[in-house]
C-alpha cells in the first residue's frame, strides 16, 4: 500500500477563532478513513480545506506527490479529489441524468467550437458522456429516474445522487460529508454496503465524516477524532471505542 | 435509423426558415410589408437578438447584468466607424461590433464577475453607463450629439441571418456539455466548481458571447434607423431588455424569443395611445407578472416535443 494523501500541520483560524489546528493526517491507498468528533470539531473545514473551497494558512496536502494546497477547487477535482456536502448541494433544476453528466465535463471529448457547429464529434462525445453516466446511475440504482428533476426525489436518493456524481468525476479518491445523515437504519446499511463495493470495483481512497457511529465502526479501518480543530485521537475503531479522551469530548469529564 | 431521423429533423428545420424567410423577402418586395411593418419587423428582430443574448447570462448563467445597452452602444459605435467612416463593407462592420463588444465584455467581466448577485446587478450598471457617458465624450463620434445619416445596410437578409445566427450559437451552446457546464454555475456555483467545473471561465465565456450578439444587434440597429447618439443605450435600454427576460422566463431561450415579439408587437400597438401607452405597458407587465411570476415560459422550451405533444397525441 503506498500514501496516496499526506497532510503536515495543517492550520486554518476564522478571524482569530482557530477551526483547525496542528492537523496532521495520511490514507493509503484504497483506505476508508473516518474523521468523527463533536459538532463544530472542524471535520467540514477540514474537508474544505482539502478541496480548495478554503486556503488554508499553514501547512501542506500532499496529494499523489503534488502539493495541492492553495489550488483552486475545480482544479483539485481534476488531480482525482470528488467530494459530497453535509448539506445536500444538487443542481436542483436540472434532471437526474444532467447532475451526473456535468460531473462529466471536465473530461469533455469534444471541443468549443464542434458544440457550436454540431460536428460529429460533438454527437460522438454526447453518446459518450450519456452511457457513462447511465452507467453510474445503474451502480447506484438510479437509472430509471434519470428524467426526474433533482429538486423532486426522496432525501435518500438526494444522497445516492449526489455519491453518483461524485463518481463521475472520475476520482481516485473519495470524500464523504455524513452521507448517512437523515437516514434510516435500513438506508444507512444498504449505503454502507454500497460505499463498500464502489470502494472495491473502483479502488478507491475514501475519507468520511458521519455521525452515525455504528457506520463509522463498522466500515472504517482507522479513525481520526478531532475536537476543537486538533487531533485528539487515531486509531483502529476499538482503540477509538475505549480512549478516555474521546469519550471526554463526546460526553464531558467526569466531575469529582 | 437514428442518424437519418437526425438529417430528416436539420433538413425540416432548414426548409421551415427557409420558407419563413422567402415569405417575408416576398412581402417586401411586393410592397405588402410596408415601412411602418418593415420598422417593427427590425425591431422585433433586434430585440430577439438582445433578449436571447442577455438570456444567456442572466437566465442561463445566473449572472444578473444590467449593462446589455452598453454592448450594443460599442457594437453600433464599432461597425458605424468601420462602414461610415472608413468605408469598409457591412460584413467588416458587422464583425468589428462582435470583436468590439466581446472585448468589452471581457474587460467588464473578468473583474466584475467575481461580486454576486445584487453586487453584480449594481457593477454592470455603472459599467453601462460609463460606456455611454464615455460616448458622449468622444468628439471622434460626436459626443453627445451622435452620428447622424448613416447609410442603411441592415436588410431583411442581413437581420435574419443574424436572428437565427444568434438563436442557434446559443440553442447549439446551451444543449451541449459547455451549455450545461454553464447551467451548473446558475444552479450551485459551488457544487459546480467541486465537480471540476472552472466557474469563473464559463462565467466570462457566456458574458462575452452575450456582449458579442448585443453588439451585433448594435450594429443592426444603426444601419437600419439612420442616426445613433449615447443616450439611445442608457440604462433605461438596459432595462427594456432585462424585462424581456424575464418576461419570457429567466432561462429559456424560447421564452425570450416569444417575450421579444410580444413586447415589440405591444410596444406598436400602444402607440396609438400616447397619452397612456407606458401606463397600459406597465400594467399588462404587472398581470403578466402576477399569473405568471416564472415568466411566459418559466425555464421550459417550446420544441418540436412540446408540438407534437399538442398535435399528434403522443410524448
Amino acid at each position: 500500500m503506498s500514501t496516496i494523501m499526506e497532510i503536515k500541520n495543517l492550520e486554518k483560524s476564522f478571524g482569530g477563532l482557530s477551526a483547525v489546528l496542528n492537523f496532521n493526517f495520511h490514507l493509503e491507498q484504497n483506505e476508508l478513513v473516518g474523521l468523527i468528533g463533536p459538532n463544530g470539531a472542524g471535520k467540514t473545514t477540514i474537508f474544505n480545506l482539502i478541496t480548495g473551497v478554503y486556503k488554508p494558512d499553514q501547512g501542506n496536502i500532499i496529494f499523489n506527490g503534488e502539493n495541492i494546497e492553495g489550488m483552486a477547487p475545480h482544479v483539485i477535482c481534476t488531480r482525482g479529489i470528488a467530494r459530497t456536502f453535509q448539506n445536500i448541494r444538487l443542481f436542483n433544476d436540472l434532471t437526474v441524468l444532467d447532475n451526473v453528466k456535468i460531473a462529466a465535463h471536465k473530461n469533455v471529448p469534444y471541443s468549443f467550437m464542434s458544440a457550436i457547429l454540431r460536428t460529429p464529434s460533438f454527437f460522438k462525445g454526447e453518446e459518450l458522456i450519456e452511457k457513462e453516466a447511465l452507467g453510474y446511475l445503474e451502480i447506484f440504482k438510479l437509472d430509471d429516474k434519470k428524467d426526474e428533476l433533482a429538486r423532486n426525489m426522496p432525501y435518500g436518493e438526494q444522497r445516492r445522487l449526489e455519491i453518483a456524481r461524485a463518481m463521475a468525476t472520475k476520482p481516485t479518491m473519495l470524500i464523504l460529508d455524513e452521507p448517512a445523515a437523515g437516514m434510516n437504519p435500513q438506508e444507512t446499511r444498504e449505503l454502507m454496503n454500497l460505499i463498500a463495493q464502489i470502494r472495491h470495483d473502483f479502488q478507491l481512497s475514501i475519507l468520511l465524516i458521519e455521525h452515525d457511529m455504528s457506520l463509522v465502526m463498522g466500515v472504517c479501518e482507522r479513525i481520526y477524532v478531532l475536537d476543537y480543530g486538533q487531533v485528539i485521537a487515531e486509531g483502529k475503531p476499538e482503540e477509538i471505542r475505549s480512549n478516555k479522551k474521546v469519550i471526554e469530548a463526546y460526553l464531558g469529564e467526569e466531575v469529582e | 435509423m437514428q442518424k437519418n431521423n437526425k438529417a430528416i429533423r436539420f433538413g425540416l428545420d432548414v426548409l421551415i426558415l427557409a420558407a419563413l424567410f422567402t415569405l417575408v423577402q416576398y412581402l417586401i418586395t411586393t410592397g405588402l410589408l410596408n415601412q411602418y411593418y418593415q420598422i417593427n419587423l427590425t425591431s422585433m428582430c433586434i430585440n430577439i437578438i438582445l433578449a436571447v443574448s442577455l438570456n444567456l447570462i442572466n437566465g442561463f448563467t445566473g449572472q444578473l447584468s444590467l449593462g446589455h445597452a452598453g454592448f450594443m452602444a460599442m457594437g453600433a459605435y464599432a461597425s458605424v466607424i468601420m462602414t461610415q467612416m472608413w468605408d469598409q463593407p457591412f460584413i467588416l462592420g458587422l464583425l468589428a461590433a462582435c470583436v468590439v463588444a466581446g472585448l468589452g465584455g471581457f474587460i467588464i467581466g473578468v473583474p466584475t464577475l467575481r461580486l454576486k448577485g445584487d453586487y453584480l446587478a449594481i457593477a454592470t450598471l455603472a459599467l453601462g453607463e460609463i460606456i455611454r457617458v464615455t460616448l458622449q465624450n468622444i468628439d471622434y463620434v460626436n459626443g453627445p450629439a451622435g452620428i447622424l445619416g448613416i447609410t442603411k445596410m441592415t436588410t431583411w437578409p442581413w437581420l435574419f441571418g443574424a436572428t437565427v445566427f444568434t438563436i442557434v450559437v446559443v440553442v447549439n451552446l446551451i444543449n451541449s456539455s459547455y451549455g450545461r457546464a454553464i447551467i451548473s454555475v446558475r444552479e450551485d456555483e459551488v457544487a459546480s466548481e467541486l465537480m471540476g467545473v472552472n466557474t469563473t471561465k464559463y462565467k466570462v465565456i457566456a458574458f462575452v458571447i452575450g456582449a458579442m450578439f448585443a453588439g451585433l444587434a448594435g450594429a443592426m440597429y444603426a444601419h437600419f434607423f439612420y442616426i445613433i447618439k449615447p443616450e439611445t443605450f442608457n440604462f433605461l435600454k438596459s432595462f427594456d431588455i432585462l424585462v424581456m427576460v424575464v418576461l419570457g422566463g429567466l432561462g429559456s431561450t424560447t421564452g425570450a424569443i416569444i417575450a421579444a415579439i410580444f413586447i415589440t408587437i405591444l410596444t406598436a400597438a400602444l402607440q396609438s395611445f400616447p397619452a397612456i401607452r407606458m401606463i397600459l405597458y406597465a400594467l399588462i407587465l404587472i398581470i403578466v407578472m402576477v399569473y405568471r411570476p416564472q415568466g411566459l415560459m418559466g425555464n421550459k422550451e417550446l420544441s418540436r416535443r412540446t408540438f407534437g405533444r399538442i398535435w399528434g397525441g403522443q410524448k
